[in-house]
């Protein structure tokens, strides 16, 4: 145990590095684009010296490694200043703890959706190698990752959305004063637990078809991948021996042979999880789901510096966080890894 | 005589490849009385291994049994469905693997694997005594029953091999193959656990077809002797007459093949030459005439019969069927 621990320092120590490049690479690069977030966030036409008025005020008539040092500095102290635009001074770490439920919620339903459907397909479809169900899965595993994933998620609209009026089209909930009181903040666990049956009814439905488009556009990949390892497994001896012990072929094939086919695909899963929660950019837009993916795309038009920073600061930690989380469950299936 | 406990009738199989047919094992039979260790020997290839899986009815695709009988306890196994041949599997015949360190499932744990075959037959134990059983088992097998919570990457290829033994007496098996089950150990402990089988063999009255190329291994443990070549049985006899009273040429060539420590300085290790033949194309008549010292033209021509030239030991060539050639 005590390797494990000096494994997780270590991989705790390493995110620093890289939170710190990358920081500072998007510091750059929004300072070098176009655009300015005093100008967006206030009437075109203002006169000049109102313009410079407030950017002195916001410290950005600074140079710019005066900027860079302050920013890293606030960081240091955990720190995420406040946002430039559309409203000025608004605590960042706060905005973004307000849209992250929306995302998990979202990142979670589609990744059980995911594991479901793909790993399920994918050892269906090694089980029956070479029929027709394996060939139509092969063909699923292509086309739904080749679609791309706000198309999906328009078709998904206007089939269950428009034409049949089945699903809510957009949101996470029909109106606020309908959302279940804030506990985890996540709609759907938050309604169960004040038992607020029609919230959850609500939540659920509005969840539905954003994480369906998320969950199955992801499903193909990890069809395939759960195919071909699950194919390369039951040609292990074990499976033989499992089945010349009598073991029923059920029992062989998603019990022993999923189990060891899996190990890869979980780290594919978290990694999936980990982009999920960086921002499902394009579905969150497409379901104008108000999480951080919507929230980043819109600060970038704002060109709210601050926000952009601290959004970027948070995915890589997160990123980070779930990558040592997938570590650690690999060691909890696999006796053979010891850290 | 009693009934055999097992009674192969001209088994055959086939494996349909791309470039045609190929015949693995081709019209053998043989019997094994309850209580006897057989001796399968032969070269790679010869269709040991798939004889084997034959008789769990376990040949992979695109290997099929074509034709023949398998008559287990007096049952067809060819007439059984698939669930009573695999309540079969384990429970009656059991199975040991070449290379122990693959035959366990890398993710489960000794105990488990034992405990998991026990209940699947007899579904009525509970885990806690199924657990008890696999400890009493193992540690007459010689492993300390802590080891059933270790994982199999925790084990030595030795201690893996008895597991797998193991396995076979937890459920009081009738039939154990074992396929080359020393190959991947090394010496010493294949000399080890050569003698484990030996004392299970007396101590059980294990009934075992020991599937090898190492006729020493055979010598050590086997009442009876299968030589197969080329997917045909070439001899079948008790060990004694097979080794000091040998009949087929190529039993002759394998026995003098075995390279001993006491050779004598200058002594050339005698080699069969040529190799054994493609499955895909056999030579005609007796199989094993392109190698053959004692090759006639007959044995190009026709398959010879087979023929028991004594009592219990009886082999197929024309060597001795020339009365009906």
């Amino acid at each position: 145990m005590r390797s494990l621990g000096r494994y997780l320092l270590m991989r705790t120590l390493l995110t620093i590095p890289m939170i710190f490049v990358l920081v500072t690479m998007v510091f750059i690069i929004l300072r070098v684009m176009p655009g300015d977030p005093v100008k967006a966030s206030i009437r075109p036409g203002a006169p000049q010296e109102y313009i410079d008025e407030i950017r002195h005020s916001l410290g950005l008539d600074k140079p710019l490694y005066v900027q860079y040092g302050e920013y890293l500095w606030d960081l240091l102290h955990f720190d995420l200043g406040t946002t430039l635009s559309p409203v000025r001074g608004q605590s960042v770490a706060e905005q973004i703890w307000q849209h992250f439920p929306a995302t998990l919620e979202l990142s979670l339903a589609a990744m059980l959706v995911t594991a479901v459907v793909g790993i399920g397909l994918g050892a269906y479809a090694a089980h029956h190698r070479r029929s027709l169900a394996d060939y139509s899965l092969r063909l699923y595993g292509i086309v739904i990752y080749s679609i791309p994933v706000f198309w999906l998620g328009l078709m998904f609209q206007l089939v269950f959305g428009v034409w049949l009026g089945w699903l809510p089209i957009a949101g996470r909930i029909s109106s606020l004063s309908a959302a279940p009181e804030h506990i985890t903040g996540l709609y759907t666990v938050d309604s169960i637990l004040t038992h607020n049956w029609p919230a959850l009814k609500d939540s659920v439905l509005h969840l539905i078809m954003p994480a369906m488009t998320l969950g199955l556009y992801l499903s193909g990949v990890f069809v395939r991948l759960t195919r071909s390892n699950m194919l390369q497994v039951l040609k292990m001896d074990f499976v033989t021996a499992a089945r010349a012990r009598g073991i029923p072929e059920r029992t062989v094939v998603y019990r022993h042979a999923l189990k060891n086919a899996l190990i890869p695909i979980i780290t594919m899963l978290g990694l999936q999880f980990a982009l999920l929660l960086a921002g499902a950019v394009l579905t969150e837009s497409t379901f104008s789901w108000p999480g951080l993916g919507r929230f980043l795309v819109e600060r970038i038009t704002y060109r709210d510096f601050p926000s952009i920073q601290g959004t970027v600061v948070v995915f890589a930690l997160l990123v980070a966080s779930v990558s040592l989380l997938v570590d650690i469950l690999y060691a909890w299936i696999d006796p053979r890894i010891r850290y | 005589m009693t009934e055999p406990l097992l009674q192969v009738e001209h088994l055959t199989v086939t494996y349909e490849t791309r470039q045609g047919p190929v015949r693995a094992v081709d019209d053998v039979s043989f019997t094994l009385q309850r209580g006897e260790v057989l001796g399968l020997v032969g070269e790679s290839g010869c269709g040991k291994s798939t004889l084997g899986m034959a008789l769990l009815r376990m040949v992979r695709p695109p290997g099929k049994i074509t034709s023949g009988r398998i008559l287990f306890q007096g049952r067809d196994l060819m007439q059984l469905s698939e669930k009573e041949m695999r309540q079969l599997r384990g429970r009656h015949i059991s199975m040991v693997f070449q290379d122990p360190m693959t035959s366990l499932n890398p993710l489960q744990r000794i105990g488990d694997h034992i405990v998991e075959t026990i209940r699947v037959h007899e579904p009525k134990v509970s885990k806690k005594e199924a657990w008890d059983r696999a400890a009493q088992l193992i540690q007459r097998l010689g492993i300390s029953p802590d080891r059933l919570k270790d994982y199999p990457h925790q084990l030595s290829g030795g201690m893996r091999q008895r597991i797998m033994i193991g396995i076979g007496l937890a459920l009081n098996a009738d039939l154990i193959i074992a396929d080359e089950p020393t190959t991947s150990l090394d010496v010493i402990v294949e000399a080890q656990f050569l003698d484990l089988l030996r004392e299970l063999r007396d101590e059980f009255n294990l009934t075992m077809i020991l599937i090898t190329h190492n006729i020493g291994v055979v010598a050590e443990l086997a009442d009876r002797v299968a030589v197969m070549y080329a997917g045909r049985m070439a001899e079948i006899g008790p060990v004694q007459p097979i080794f000091h009273n040998t009949l087929h040429p190529y039993t002759r060539g394998l026995l003098a093949s075995v390279p001993s420590i006491r050779l004598e300085d200058g002594l050339e290790l005698e080699t069969l030459s040529g190799a054994p033949p493609s499955l895909l194309e056999p030579p005609p008549g007796c199989r094993f005439h392109p190698r053959c010292p004692q090759a006639r033209p007959v044995c190009s021509e026709k398959t010879p019969p087979w023929k028991e030239v004594h009592p219990g030991h009886g082999t197929a060539c024309w060597l001795y069927a020339e009365e009906e050639a």
